[in-house]
């Protein structure tokens, strides 16, 4: 619950130690994402940082196909549980079993050696 | 409602060139060239110009650099940079310009090799997003990518729908002499093509090509005095709502839902009036998305709208005429080509693909990831 004041740096910080933190209005309880110095359209600075409860749906999905040795992966557009979107990759799911509208869960995990929030259907294995 | 210089200013002069990426030249020899050749048509040197509204791929300052390169000291400078469709807002703001007397005579002009000179994608696009970027989507096709992908879930659409506009453009293509695709293309080979980010194949995104376009505007009076038949902009408007897709709302609503009716309204119009549709086609998905945001057919309806041929060659409306992104050039931005072929058909010299007895065209713009959409809509003098 730290007042934020240096949203990019401090959210690549939460990743890093692979935490998916959102900020939160103060007062009002919406949120924002992506991270911001104040809320889009009302302006209000007034946010704290609040962890994600990590529950999502699938909003839309692309496979990125790639010539091998390099691997198809997949880039998805995730409805967060406190209702704002984030771009991320699908992981642990077959391709035939992508549908949108999909229950997801939020993970810890990295992206070509950097850390990266990453999403796997609800029910796989956990985090 | 708004005060737009309606019918106030007009084309006089338009070009394309470069489209058959040809190595050896730079991007702002590109853009000269078509400049001297718009300039020409209209029978004006540089020398006539005092408005540059100018777009170079590379070039943050190009509003310096070419009127420094065509010898012209301009009296307005713009480089609106809102991507493919930076040209429709250029060419909104020229008309205010020349309507308040700020100049006289604009030059909206734009040229990239991105073909010839940098061997891929020119990186004509700002700093990379850090809530995207870290897991390396591949715009702009991904972003066009997850579009389609949510049409297809929430209206049905499919892939033979999205093949249509492919094949459709192609055919229009083929009525085009300076298309830079001109072979055969079926809906089977569309499917069949090369999956590059599902359900996008090679064949649903644009080309990749050289390519320069330029027009001139000038005030009505001053217009009717010129060697052309001056094609007039009776509208014009544009609507920006997001930059990164993870951020749009919804991703089968576009802007232009919102900047085509200002633009239709300000014209005195209505979608069934249109005779020439040019769209912004850099992904099959785009001639689907703007059809229904424009009101040419209602949302959701875009996929079966385009089947059975519908905006090919004989269909029931003329869609992007000159075989659009998808066939006939996209050179890294492609918003100005619209506008010249919207010229082009109006002033009835388009040749094999002319659609008889046009006389309301619309030319619009795309820029970024569906985020910037820009309207003009052009008429022939009886439209005034």
């Amino acid at each position: 619950m730290s007042v934020v004041i240096h949203p990019e740096a401090e959210y690549a910080a939460f990743v890093a130690e692979g935490r998916l933190m959102l900020q939160r209005v103060r007062g009002t309880g919406e949120y924002v994402f992506f991270p911001r110095v104040a809320q889009p359209g009302t302006g209000n600075a007034d946010l704290e940082w609040v962890e994600a409860s990590g529950d999502g749906v699938l909003y839309s999905y692309t496979v990125t196909r790639n010539r091998p040795p390099a691997e198809d992966y997949v880039i998805a557009l995730v409805d967060l549980a406190e209702g704002v979107r984030m771009m991320s990759r699908i992981v642990d799911c077959d391709l035939a079993d992508l549908t949108i509208g999909m229950a997801l869960r939020a993970r810890a995990g990295a992206v070509d050696g950097t850390p990266a929030i990453l999403f796997a259907p609800a029910e796989g294995p956990a985090a | 409602m708004s005060a737009f210089p309606r019918g106030r200013t007009a084309i006089v002069g338009a070009a394309v060139t470069g489209i058959d990426s040809r190595p050896g030249f730079s991007a702002i020899e590109l853009l000269a060239r078509a400049a001297l050749l718009a300039l020409a048509d209209a029978g004006l040197t540089p020398a006539d110009v005092d408005g540059v509204f100018s777009t170079l791929p590379e070039d943050p300052f190009s509003a310096m650099s070419v009127p420094e390169y065509l010898g012209i000291r301009p009296r307005v400078v713009d480089s609106t940079r809102t991507g493919g469709s930076g040209f429709q807002v250029q060419a909104m703001w020229a008309a205010l310009a020349l309507d308040a007397r700020l100049c006289d005579v604009a030059l909206i002009c734009y040229g990239s090799n991105q073909r010839s000179g940098a061997g891929g994608l020119v990186r004509s696009g700002g700093a990379p997003f850090p809530y995207e970027a870290p897991y390396k989507p591949r715009n702009p096709t991904t972003s066009y990518a997850l579009a389609t992908q949510r049409h297809m879930h929430q209206y049905g659409t499919t892939r033979e729908h999205l093949a249509e506009v492919a094949v459709a453009a192609r055919k229009w293509a083929q009525l085009n002499p300076d298309a830079f695709s001109r072979d055969d293309l079926s809906i089977d080979d569309v499917l069949g093509a090369r999956m590059v980010s599902d359900p996008l194949t090679v064949r649903d995104c644009c080309l990749v090509t050289d390519g320069a376009a330029a027009v001139v505007m000038t005030r009505a009076d001053r217009a009717r005095d010129l060697a052309n038949k001056p094609v007039y902009l009776l509208g014009a408007a544009d609507a920006t709502w997001h930059r990164n897709i993870s951020t749009m709302d919804d991703l089968t609503v576009t802007a232009a839902s919102e900047a085509a009716p200002r633009a239709f309204a300000q014209a005195g119009v209505s979608p069934s009036d249109i005779d020439v549709v040019e769209l912004y086609d850099a992904f099959t998905i785009n001639t689907i998305l703007f059809l229904e945001d424009m009101g040419f057919c209602p949302k959701g309806e875009g996929g079966r709208f385009v089947s059975d041929g519908a905006i090919a060659p004989g269909g029931r409306l003329a869609v992007n005429t000159n075989g659009g992104g998808l066939s006939c050039a996209h050179p890294g931005m492609y918003g100005l080509f619209t506008m010249v072929e919207a010229a082009t058909q109006l002033r009835g010299q388009a040749g094999d693909r002319q659609v008889a007895g046009a006389r309301l065209a619309l030319s619009h713009g795309n820029g970024g990831v569906l985020s910037s959409q820009a309207v003009t809509i052009w008429g022939t003098e009886d439209c005034l």
